[in-house]
């Protein structure tokens, strides 16, 4: 019976296949386009006379002696600095993960084990943060950071983007300590353990996918940020999304396409690496929040 | 949980999301109330043999003293929400008389900033929200019938979009889209048209950002719907099957309303998540026709020898009222779901 169920028709395979074939093409072949044109020169990757020169490399040949060419590659993250915007980008990306799941343990192990109505309050606050547009917050920032000359550094950048981080992450973490059950910490307390020996020694090694898990999102909002690291950080402290914009835009850059091209691979490759180890945990918090069970 | 255990386990996360996000907020709204010291002028004689002209020129230095002494400018009470870049009531007014017709009148109020930036900002989240809810549905169920082994595979490909950065997504689109990239070129030649290029013209632009929004938005919808999709309850499934009910009758009667309350919640993030589209602008360079609120403030802020703080900070507090309206129904759902468990 079950079997008969979940049997598809032959249509329906077929269908099936050639809509996800569709999706995936649309999905990832941006990707994959850019990829590949990070190896061209400019008059290749965007070229309107004809678009086969893109994968023939035509003009590369012409302009470099073979049909691919890592020149924007070497010329970006020397001359362009991107070594410098990803050493940031690491720096800022490992502290706001560290000190944010610090943090945020601590408060979601408190949030999940008190039985009083304030949590419910600190938690609707907390939905209330999330939804603030960061931009928002930003021009909150801006005024008192340069009264108090802390703007353009990274060490308040990590800070900022700690605090803006810890809503999503205190919910998240919530919904996974509310599924350790009670008695594991009471037994604990009962055996003489103080609450944070109960949340340290007891709690803490059992929860570890859903650390993982709020890790893997403070690292995504760090790593991918955009308008917090471009309004509080000053030049020569990009990280590499702000950098990426800085290629296009500047005079100081003259518009260098094609460096904005391989610094975005150079960008997005460690992103889709990490994401591909810890694929279920993305999954698993995406819907921790909407799913109930 | 004792009061004082739990304090000293929320004060520093507490303290970081006061510190950081609460008062930048009310930082903010005081800024609104103030504007930017006016440069002090003052009248200069020039004498040449020809006789004497009087200039106006800018007293450096009393400005600068002036702005030492007051960095915030001086107060402007809720002027700068009225002016002309914000709420523009006056301009409104005047249009509201001068004009003869009411085309004319909505032609004059969408053309002033913040009610175009409004305007842009409401049609991208209406315009997405809906496509990704469908596509989001449709792509989980096609997936969800999936062999296992290729089903991982095939998942990590399809959230890529969402991944990315919006800018760097937004980026990646529009070297394709542009006019010399492969699918602009493309379609110059489809059309038989060398001028036609997606940047040219305002409608363009705003359909191709729409799709920028739903292509990167589909992953989100995808997944939740996927995670969902799990949790159908296989006992009613069964029960149809075995009265006669086919493949489509299936998923109409049984599974779709199951997710209901998921799709309400993938729409609301959505709607509250699009509200503040600003990097795409960016990425598609689409500041010239395409403005949203938050892309309003980032031009405030964006020139470091003149912020415009007093403009910035009404903005986003429009903005945040904007978003309030939004919020008030999943504050609402949160509440039930509190309530119902305890």
């Amino acid at each position: 019976m079950d079997t008969r169920i979940h049997k598809y028709s032959k249509q329906l395979i077929i269908i099936n296949s050639i809509f996800i074939l569709f999706w995936l093409t649309i999905s990832i072949f941006p990707f994959i386009w850019t990829l590949w044109g990070s190896f061209k020169v400019k008059a290749d990757f965007f070229s309107r006379a004809e678009w086969t020169y893109a994968l023939s490399g035509f003009n590369t040949l012409i302009e470099t002696g073979a049909t691919t060419t890592v020149k924007a590659y070497i010329e970006s993250w020397t001359e362009g600095e991107f070594w410098r915007a990803s050493m940031n980008t690491i720096i800022v990306t490992v502290s706001v993960v560290s000190i944010s799941l610090f943090l945020g343990t601590l408060g979601a192990y408190a949030l999940s084990r008190s039985t009083y109505k304030y949590t419910f309050y600190i938690l609707i606050a907390a939905l209330i943060f999330r939804a603030m547009p960061h931009i928002t917050l930003v021009s909150g920032y801006l005024f008192p950071f340069f009264q108090l000359n802390i703007w353009g550094i990274l060490p308040t950048t990590i800070i900022v983007l700690v605090a803006i981080n810890q809503p999503f992450t205190l919910w998240l973490l919530y919904s996974f300590f509310k599924t350790v059950p009670k008695e594991l910490d009471e037994s604990a307390l009962i055996d003489g353990c103080s609450y944070f020996q109960a949340f340290r020694y007891i709690i803490m090694p059992v929860m570890w996918p859903g650390v993982v898990t709020a890790g893997l999102f403070s690292m995504m909002l760090a790593y991918n940020d955009f308008t917090v690291t471009a309004l509080l950080l000053n030049q020569e402290n990009y990280t590499m999304v702000p950098k990426i914009n800085a290629y296009l835009g500047t005079v100081e850059y003259g518009g260098n396409y094609m460096w904005a091209v391989s610094s975005v691979v150079s960008a997005t490759a460690p992103l889709f690496m990490i994401i591909w180890f810890f694929q279920r945990q993305l999954i698993s918090g995406l819907t921790a929040g909407a799913v109930k069970g | 949980m004792p009061h004082k255990t739990f304090f000293w386990f929320i004060f520093p996360t507490g303290l970081a999301m006061i510190l950081f996000i609460g008062l930048p907020i009310v930082s903010s709204f005081f800024q609104s109330l103030h504007i930017e010291t006016q440069q002090v002028l003052m009248e200069v004689e020039n004498c040449d043999p020809f006789g004497c002209q009087t200039n106006v020129r800018v007293d450096v230095e009393a400005t600068d003293k002036l702005r030492e002494e007051n960095p915030l400018g001086r107060f402007n009470g809720f002027g700068t929400y009225l002016d002309r870049n914000h709420l523009a009531f006056d301009e409104i007014g005047e249009a509201w008389n001068s004009s003869s017709s009411m085309g004319e009148f909505k032609d004059i109020v969408l053309n002033l900033p913040f009610y175009k930036a409004l305007l842009f900002t409401l049609t991208f989240c209406f315009a997405v929200t809906p496509p990704v809810i469908f596509l989001g549905f449709i792509v989980a169920l096609s997936i969800n019938t999936l062999a296992k082994i290729i089903k991982g595979l095939i998942v990590f490909g399809t959230i890529l979009p969402m991944i990315v950065t919006p800018l760097i997504g937004s980026l990646v689109l529009f070297w394709m889209i542009d006019s010399q990239g492969i699918i602009g070129a493309s379609i110059q030649i489809l059309f038989d048209d060398p001028n036609l290029s997606l940047k040219a013209s305002s409608n363009l632009t705003w359909i191709t950002l729409i799709i920028y929004g739903i292509w990167h938005n589909t992953p989100f919808a995808f997944v939740v719907f996927y995670a969902a999709l799990q949790t159908v309850p296989q006992d009613p499934i069964e029960a149809a099957y075995i009265d006669g009910a086919s493949r489509f009758q299936r998923v109409r009667y049984i599974v779709i309303p199951h997710l209901y309350p998921v799709a309400t919640f993938i729409m609301l993030i959505c709607l509250m998540d699009n509200f503040r589209v600003f990097e795409p602008i960016i990425g598609f360079s689409a500041e010239g026709v395409a403005q949203s609120l938050s892309w309003m403030i980032y031009q405030d802020l964006r020139n470091e020898n003149k912020m415009l703080f007093g403009s910035a900070g009404a903005t986003s507090m429009l903005t945040i009222i904007g978003i309030a309206i939004l919020l008030t129904p999943v504050l609402i759902r949160t509440w039930k779901e509190f309530r119902t468990e305890r």
